[in-house]
């Protein structure tokens, strides 16, 4: 399994960091050469939550796809969904209305949020700061009942559908909302107090991890791993989609490239996704949630209950499935872990012919081995929990 | 910009470029396998184009068209924020391979131990070219070929 | 006139077998077992507010040695399967298994090549707690639902039973003395 041949004068040591393991973050393993307790080499063996998501898509119609790319970031549910949807409204030329893009804008911000508080409590955990974990959790608990609220599910709502949403927001969504991230800088200085300036944890975050932004770029990190390491590189600013040139966010920038100046980059970025949610809230205009061609969005179900067009519109779709016009594209969103996307090859068929998911912690994972060499086991559990996997995002 | 990134490959390697596509702004090189790795390198050093990120490389099986495998790359350029796609095919249909981009960009490592273990493609020059997906010990198996049932065996 | 009169308030009497069953159920320690999407409703049924605590279960062992429930949360591909087996079989007795979620119970919406059909073809299962992912209160009702499978198993009279079958039958001779 291990690349390297040991003869049996060496005195290394193979440990296996097994797939279950408390501070994998899943079901990762890493067969570990130590030499003490320095690694002298580590080799993630990946694969065990390789569910065949690429291959089933191609077997079903693009909406039933939903649900399966809906999973492939479990820690951000809708943020995945984000890139398929766009990527489908690439292939088929649409774009959906303004009040579907902000509210699309202000899920996926939400589920930024999200995300990092789950990352800011696990890896804090893993380094043995129990607190941050309840405290993230606590504003965590707040986000998941806004998407419950607006769409009904926790963690895979399936709200995004191919030109536009799947319903418009319930009322009073805005008001408690707006509470939220109103509220989130003032909950977010609890965590801040509690890590920024400990003693303990820059000792196991500085200089712990390093990557220049030469190695970045050739390593393919992108989002925060990128950014940790002072690449002013952000696809919401660079390669604006879905309206968010219309809002006014800072992109924070690390300036080391080491494990604490990433978690000071996710800091960060999580008061900005609130202001961002802050401002599509205030100015979200009125209008339908879906766009107007029949080939592509269901109609209104007062309309298919009373019209033989409609009707026959809403079995069309639902049996057949839309067909867009045969053609390649590739999409890419600035996910929560970095550059999510999808690249989707049509044959003109309602199956997609091929659906390939390039997954941001697949390739931030592959670098782990070159910044482990030479350090303690101990600076591996920071290494991993900074790269902030998701198994499910690595193995798809 | 595209043109001219185009016409930059053209005048370089004139008798690698096959086609081009444009489609929704996207723009896809079509090239030939053999210069692949001269090809990235010169995409990634010149000051113009800048492709000094490799997003992904995907494999696609077009399986009962012939050529059969297809290796897209999808690079991107930080000074311009312009995307590229180049596709080049296999020659051979029973035992696709092409050289390996490792050598231009780190990343392409796990990318072409991913597209030979789901699709089968074996990458010459790869320094550790094992699956890594599927279990080890497969083999023959090459899930994301076309006559490989969803469901498996 | 039972001895409970004479006992007064002050002493409870009970069978062993009830005070062992009710001392297991109430310190189940779960065994560190998160997959896949399961496991992070696990992680927040062991949070804050749907803490896990108060059913005496807030100590994930990472040991299977030290644990007695495996829930199983998230999709069980083939290559994790031979370590799902090998970690219960670790496990010493007694113990307990609940599937949570669609994919454990029976592979979910993953019906591909990769993906075991459910854990049960493999473990023996106590609980299923479907959804996909089960809410945290879906995890704790199932949890319930394992109490009451403690509550009602008689491990006293069990190993006895087993007892009684391991020791070798004696003959019964005709004309015995």
């Amino acid at each position: 399994m291990n690349s390297a041949e040991t003869s049996p004068r060496t005195e290394t040591m193979l440990l296996n960091l097994g797939p279950q393991h408390p501070s994998t973050h899943g079901v990762l393993r890493v067969w570990l050469e130590l030499d003490g307790e320095i690694i002298v080499n580590a080799d993630p063996d990946i694969g065990y939550l390789h569910r065949g998501i690429e291959k089933m898509c191609e077997n079903r119609t693009y909406h039933q796809c939903l649900p399966l790319t809906n999973r492939v970031d479990y820690l951000a549910g809708e943020m995945n969904n984000f890139g398929y949807v766009l990527a489908v409204e690439k292939l088929l030329g649409v774009e959906v209305p303004k009040r579907a893009q902000y509210i699309r804008v202000i899920m996926a911000e939400l589920t930024r949020i999200a995300s990092h508080l789950f990352w800011l409590g696990t890896s804090g955990h893993d380094l043995g700061a129990m607190t941050p974990l309840f405290y993230a959790f606590r504003e965590r608990e707040q986000i998941m009942d806004l998407c419950e609220l607006a769409w009904g599910g926790r963690l895979f709502p399936c709200y995004f559908r191919i030109g536009g949403l799947a319903a418009d927001l319930p009322n009073g969504f805005e008001k408690i909302a707006l509470d939220f991230v109103k509220s989130f800088p003032k909950k977010w200085k609890d965590y801040d107090n509690l890590l920024t300036k400990n003693r303990i944890w820059i000792a196991r975050t500085k200089d712990v991890g390093v990557m220049t932004p030469d190695e970045v770029l050739d390593w393919g990190w992108s989002g925060p791993m990128a950014r940790g390491s002072g690449v002013d590189w952000d696809l919401r600013r660079d390669n604006p989609y879905s309206s968010y040139e219309d809002f006014d966010f800072v992109v924070p920038l690390g300036k080391n490239g080491d494990t604490y100046d990433r978690y000071l980059v996710r800091m960060q970025e999580m008061l900005q996704s609130a202001r961002i949610v802050q401002q599509a809230l205030e100015k979200l205009p009125p209008g339908d949630v879906n766009v107007d061609d029949p080939r592509v969005a269901l109609p209104p179900k007062e309309k298919v209950y009373k019209n033989i067009e409609s009707l026959i519109n809403h079995f069309l779709i639902i049996e057949e499935g839309i067909k867009p016009p045969a053609g390649e594209v590739y999409q890419a969103i600035e996910a929560t872990k970095g550059e999510l996307g999808f690249y989707i090859i049509s044959d003109g068929s309602a199956h997609p012919f091929r659906v390939k998911i390039r997954a941001p912690s697949f390739v931030n994972l592959s670098a782990v081995p070159k910044l482990a060499k030479g350090r303690l086991l101990s600076d591996l559990i920071a290494i991993i929990g900074t790269v902030d996997i998701v198994l499910a995002d690595v193995d798809r | 910009m595209s043109t001219a990134i185009i016409e930059k490959v053209k005048a370089q390697f004139p008798d690698e470029v096959v086609d081009t596509d444009e489609f929704r702004g996207d723009t896809t090189i079509i090239i030939r396998p053999e210069k692949i790795t001269e090809i990235c390198t010169l995409l990634r050093d010149d000051p113009e184009t800048g492709f000094r990120y490799l997003s992904s490389i995907s494999a696609v099986d077009y399986q009962p068209a012939s050529p059969r495998y297809a290796v897209v790359y999808h690079l991107y350029s930080h000074g311009s924020h312009q995307r590229v796609a180049l596709k080049a095919c296999c020659a051979d249909d029973e035992a696709p391979s092409i050289p390996s981009v490792v050598s231009v960009w780190n990343t392409a490592n796990w990318h072409e131990r991913e597209c030979y273990d789901l699709m089968g493609i074996k990458f010459v020059g790869h320094p550790d070219l094992r699956r890594i997906l599927t279990p080890a010990e497969c083999e023959g198996y090459y899930p994301l070929r076309k006559d490989y049932p969803v469901r498996g065996y | 006139m039972g001895i409970e009169e004479h006992l007064g308030n002050n002493i409870l009497t009970t069978t062993l077998e009830k005070m062992v069953d009710w001392s297991r159920k109430n310190s189940l320690w779960p065994a560190t077992f998160g997959l896949a999407c399961c496991a992070i409703e696990m992680i927040v049924t062991a949070a804050n507010r749907y803490d896990i605590a108060r059913f005496g279960m807030e100590a994930f062992r990472a040991s299977p040695r030290q644990s007695d429930l495996m829930i199983v949360a998230g999709t069980v591909t083939k290559k994790m399967l031979p370590a799902v087996v090998r970690i219960y079989e670790q496990m010493t007795n007694p113990k307990w298994v609940i599937a949570m979620g669609a994919c454990a119970s029976s592979g979910g919406i993953f019906d591909s090549y990769a993906v075991v059909q459910g854990i049960d073809k493999y473990l023996p299962v106590d609980v299923y707690i479907p959804g996909c992912p089960p809410r945290p209160e879906g995890l704790l009702y199932g949890i319930l639902k394992v109490h009451e499978k403690i509550l009602k198993d008689p491990f006293l009279t069990a190993q006895y039973r087993e007892k009684q079958a391991a020791k070798p039958r004696r003959h019964h001779e005709h004309g015995h003395h």
